[in-house]
């Protein structure tokens, strides 16, 4: 495995909304009015080598899409640091910041929300070369060609609109969009939930054409265990704002660890024939405003101990490159 | 692919214009409109004297009621002012006065309405707050009131009557124009464009503006007779376009003073104009409001 390509260090990212003028009064005045703060994301750690793919799943709900907004560079950590290439992109200047934004690239999950619906496909997609300059006005129109023939869009689709296109079409426009700029890290979030299932494996296959011929590096953002575990090198597994269980794909899948990993493989319909017996999670993924203490899953975990309400469960190496954050591993 | 017509940018117009000419009473609201603004535009060529030139009027023709022939041999349609003026000149001149203060009014105050609401909206913050709370306090006067204070302060003059107007008139196009682009920030195109490292004012200008503008247009063509009827009060009261060039509104206030001694004409018939000027932009502007109806462009889109 090669250096890190972006290296998230305890990276938190809390959602307040702070009191106004009217309210600060009424708390002076003895009113028990607090500010609400949500951990949407809480000391994350994470590694995505050059040319990986990482596949970070989750429920909704548990801070994986602002992790990659953080991680993205759309959002500014509010504590911790994301590396990119070794360096901290929101401390650079110049050029070099501007590089380290336009090489890191995001798809969105919404292919309806995420165009410009006033946009020409030509606009969408030309807009940021043109302004930064990565290709003159002269070959614009032949960067735009190459870059919409890559992602499976016809060339002359060009002067139209969002609305005229199907959704799987948008995402390819999406797709082209974040190309356009050349990136080598592309979050994607989520990007096939919002498709047709037939649609799905067309994206998905698209995805790892253009990694192969492109060589670039995905964050995977999904709550589709098939399609990470089909997608991605490494699997993170994300509850209520901290990665529980990190681990190559295969291991992940065949030697799952923590037991919020193993319900939420439990729910996946396999073939084989294996008799399927629903062991549902029990109870509703706690709130984020007031998430439970200790280990966030203890109140709905099977083998939940009086520690595990204690004490957060620091992340262990359990195997080679399989980290686990659960008591029972001990230690 | 959905459907093979392109609505691109012209075609937009196009089908805007069909929509309109489509329903009677919009029709007559655009033939209104059209009828005043040639009218405003060739007004001097079609009119047979200039009211504002104080030597070409005869005082001895004044307060004829219409269809009168005045020493000069001409004959008066709807008769002359107080000052001997063709009713039909000087309304025709008055027009004018209130178009361009209307328009010109409701561009101002739409600029300055929709760059402020974008701004508020896109940085949030202090700024939101300094700029909102602006909005507030000038909403939260009586319009009128305010425009009279300034105008008090300012002094009588088209272009002073622009500028109170224009100072009263800019929040609401800022607080429709945040609202709007509230919830069109939460869309993921902006930031998308974020993402690609834009300028803020290229995305505020470019991506945030163009999808906030239906409601714009809408307020704006209901705002240009609001302008027009606020300039006509205005000028009536005495605070706004000088005497010797009188706007529809003080060719009303010229001619109450004879309407108990029966010379009706001099304010009846600006009134009636007036009127009808004000009904037909609203009649086009609520047309509008339908046709620019977002909700309803989607189902038209998916057709």
């Amino acid at each position: 495995m090669s250096e890190a390509l972006v290296d998230v260090q305890g990276v938190s990212k809390r959602f307040g909304r702070r009191l106004d003028t009217v309210e600060r009064l009424a708390r002076r005045l003895g009113s028990d009015i607090s500010e609400e703060i949500v951990h949407a994301v809480d000391a994350v750690s994470l590694k995505v080598a050059e040319g990986e793919v990482l596949g970070l799943v989750g429920e909704s709900g548990c801070g994986k899409s602002t992790l990659g907004r953080v991680i993205s560079g759309l959002l500014p950590a509010s504590s911790g640091r994301v590396l990119y290439r070794g360096a901290d992109p929101s401390l650079l200047k110049g050029d070099e910041a501007r590089a380290a934004k336009l090489n890191r690239q995001m798809i969105f999950q919404d292919p309806y929300s995420s165009l410009n619906p006033r946009m020409q496909v030509r606009g969408i997609i030309g807009e940021a070369p043109r302004y930064h300059g990565l290709c003159d006005r002269a070959g614009l129109e032949g960067y735009i060609d190459a870059i919409m023939a890559k992602v499976g869009l016809e060339p002359s689709f060009k002067d139209r609109y969002p609305h005229q296109f199907s959704g799987g079409q948008r995402q390819r426009i999406g797709i082209a969009r974040a190309l356009a700029v050349k990136p080598d890290f592309i979050v994607c979030d989520e990007p096939i939930a919002a498709l047709d299932v037939s649609i799905q494996a067309q994206i998905i296959n698209l995805f790892m054409k253009l990694r192969s011929e492109l060589g670039l590096t995905y964050l995977f953002i999904s709550h589709d265990l098939g399609v990470v575990e089909h997608l991605s090198d490494t699997v993170a597994i994300m509850y209520l704002g901290r990665i529980v269980e990190t681990a190559a794909a295969e291991e992940l899948f065949s030697h799952p660890n923590h037991p919020y990993t193993l319900a939420l493989l439990a729910e996946v319909p396999r073939l084989g024939g294996r008799k399927k017996d629903f062991s549902v999670i029990k109870g509703e993924i706690p709130s984020p405003l007031d998430p439970p203490r200790g280990c966030h899953f203890h109140p709905r975990c099977p083998h939940a101990m009086p520690r595990c309400a204690a004490e957060i469960p620091a992340s262990r190496e359990i195997l080679g490159g399989h980290f686990s954050a659960c008591h029972l591993n001990g230690g | 692919m959905k459907g093979t017509a392109s609505p691109g940018r012209d075609g937009m117009g196009s089908k805007i214009l069909r929509e309109l000419v489509g329903s009677p009473s919009s029709l007559i609201g655009l033939v209104i409109c059209v009828v005043v603004v040639f009218l405003a535009i060739f007004g001097p060529l079609v009119t047979s004297q200039d009211p504002y030139d104080l030597s070409k009027l005869n005082i001895m023709d004044n307060r004829l009621p219409p269809g009168s022939v005045g020493i000069d041999g001409a004959v008066y349609v709807l008769g002359t002012d107080g000052q001997g003026r063709d009713m039909v000149s000087a309304m025709i001149y008055g027009l004018r006065t209130s178009l361009l203060v209307g328009i010109l009014t409701t561009a101002l105050a739409m600029v300055i309405g929709t760059t402020m609401g974008l701004l508020a909206a896109y940085k949030g913050g202090w700024v939101d707050t300094i700029i909102m709370r602006l909005v507030d306090l000038i909403l939260g006067f009586p319009m009128m009131l305010l425009a009279l204070i300034l105008l008090a302060a300012l002094g009588p003059g088209i272009d002073k009557v622009i500028l109170a107007l224009v100072a009263v008139q800019w929040a609401f196009y800022a607080r429709t124009i945040r609202g709007t682009a509230l919830s069109e920030m939460n869309r993921e195109y902006i930031e998308a464009a974020r993402c690609l490292a834009l300028s803020e004012r290229r995305i505020i200008f470019r991506h945030l503006l163009v999808n906030c503008l239906p409601p714009v247009i809408v307020i704006s063509t209901i705002k240009v007779a609001g302008a027009i009827s606020a300039e006509a009060t205005l000028s009536f009261l005495g605070l706004g376009v000088p005497i010797t060039k009188p706007s529809l509104g003080l060719l009303i206030s010229n001619g109450y003073r004879y309407l108990l001694s029966g010379s009706y004409w001099i304010s009846i018939f600006p009134g009636i104009l007036l009127m009808l000027t004000i009904f037909g932009i609203n009649i086009v502007g609520d047309r509008l409001k339908e046709v620019l109806n977002p909700r309803l462009q989607e189902n038209k889109a998916v057709e």
